[in-house]
């Protein structure tokens, strides 16, 4: 049996393993109202071998805005900062993080 | 020679009649027996440019009476070669002049007058070219006027907190869209929420100005609508029953193609909120 090819246990169908299927994910950058003319800007989907620590820290310091790391159970980390930091996140994930821009996607108004 | 410029450049003549005017003194003073001669046969000229001086007063750009015109032409011409030519040649060719002037005036006239009937920029032939095109047949006129257009976003504030958008009905229509699915949109994107009110407008929570609307509507627009194949904005969003996806098709070129259903992103948790979910 084993001697006819065509019943030998290959399955051609199996994942082969070297195909990339998996969804690219984006990073969401969003702004959201707060009282007043204030604004907040949220971070989320930046891959885990970041150091979102290390981040906020340049991006705090860049943008002269405070923030922090959020936790949420369905997005993971969060990175939110004061005011509206959309254009100056995404030039800094851009250019010091080398990130694609296609991947990143700027919400909001 | 000069008739023909005359006929072809308005720009021309006006220089000229400034010359004109300023002519007649200081062509006199040099030759007085000129002025003599001037006379014999330029007296009735004279009265003309009285007339023409009091008409130009009256309208001065106006120039619709043709007769005087032309014979404003004439006079240029014959004014032009006395003052090209030295006083004593002048004499000679003012003799001549006078014995063709008559015959000269009428075919002047007459050359005049066809000029300005047959003479039409070809700019604005071009312009009259294109004005029909558009009217009768506006596709083939720059090509991408099939574009449709759509109603600019209608923002009005109400009170304080929130935002009024006025045609988001009309906005949905004309992008064959259902107002559901686009109010849905406008909510995740802008991060809040909001209702709709006894008219059909969408109240939304938040301050938001008209480009901001503008902008999100653009990029609505940009991802729902637009037809990715054929760029075309006559399309139909169709939401497969069987595997629940939300499909963009085409009117114009038949094609399909899935689009992500929209989702709303992290919402950070603001103000009172903040300290009692933990």
């Amino acid at each position: 049996m084993s001697n006819i090819q065509n019943l030998k246990s290959f399955d051609p169908f199996a994942d082969s393993g070297d195909v990339e299927t998996q969804p690219t994910n984006y990073i969401h950058i969003r702004i959201q109202q707060r009282n007043g003319r204030k604004t907040l800007t949220t971070v989320t989907g930046v891959p885990e071998e970041y150091d979102l620590k290390k981040i906020l820290k340049v991006l705090k310091k860049d943008f002269a805005c405070n923030g922090n790391i959020a936790k949420d159970p369905e997005v993971g980390s969060v990175i939110q900062l004061q005011g509206d930091q959309r254009l100056k996140v995404m030039q800094f994930l851009v250019k010091q993080l080398g990130m694609q821009k296609k991947n990143i996607k700027i919400h909001g108004f | 020679m000069s008739a023909e410029e005359l006929g072809f450049d308005p720009t021309l003549k006006k220089k000229k009649k400034k010359v004109v005017s300023e002519a007649p003194s200081a062509s006199a003073s040099p030759a007085p027996e000129k002025e003599s001669l001037d006379d014999l046969f330029a007296g009735a000229k004279k009265k003309k440019k009285k007339t023409k001086a009091k008409k130009e007063a009256t309208d001065d750009n106006d120039n619709t009476d043709e007769l005087t015109e032309s014979f404003e032409g004439l006079k240029l011409k014959k004014k032009k070669k006395k003052k090209g030519s030295k006083a004593s040649e002048s004499a000679d060719f003012e003799k001549a002049l006078a014995a063709a002037g008559v015959q000269e005036e009428d075919s002047g006239k007459l050359y005049d007058e066809r000029q300005k009937e047959t003479f039409i920029p070809y700019i604005t032939l071009l312009d009259r070219f294109y004005d029909v095109l558009r009217e009768k047949n506006p596709e083939m006129a720059g090509g991408q006027h099939q574009k449709l257009k759509i109603p600019p976003p209608e923002v009005a504030r109400d009170g304080n907190k929130k935002t009024v958008f006025v045609n988001v009905q009309v906005i949905a229509h004309v992008l064959q869209r259902n107002p559901e699915h686009l109010i849905q949109y406008l909510f995740a994107e802008l991060g809040t929420s909001g209702s709709i009110d006894g008219e059909k407008r969408l109240v939304i929570k938040g301050r938001f100005q008209a480009k901001n609307i503008e902008s999100v509507l653009r990029r609505y627009i940009q991802e729902y609508v637009i037809c990715k194949t054929c760029k075309s904005m006559n399309t139909e969003l169709k939401r497969e029953s069987t595997n629940r996806l939300h499909f963009i098709v085409c009117k114009a070129c038949g094609s399909t193609k899935s689009v992500s259903s929209i989702k709303t992103g992290y919402q950070a948790h603001i103000g009172a909120n903040r300290r009692k979910r933990v």
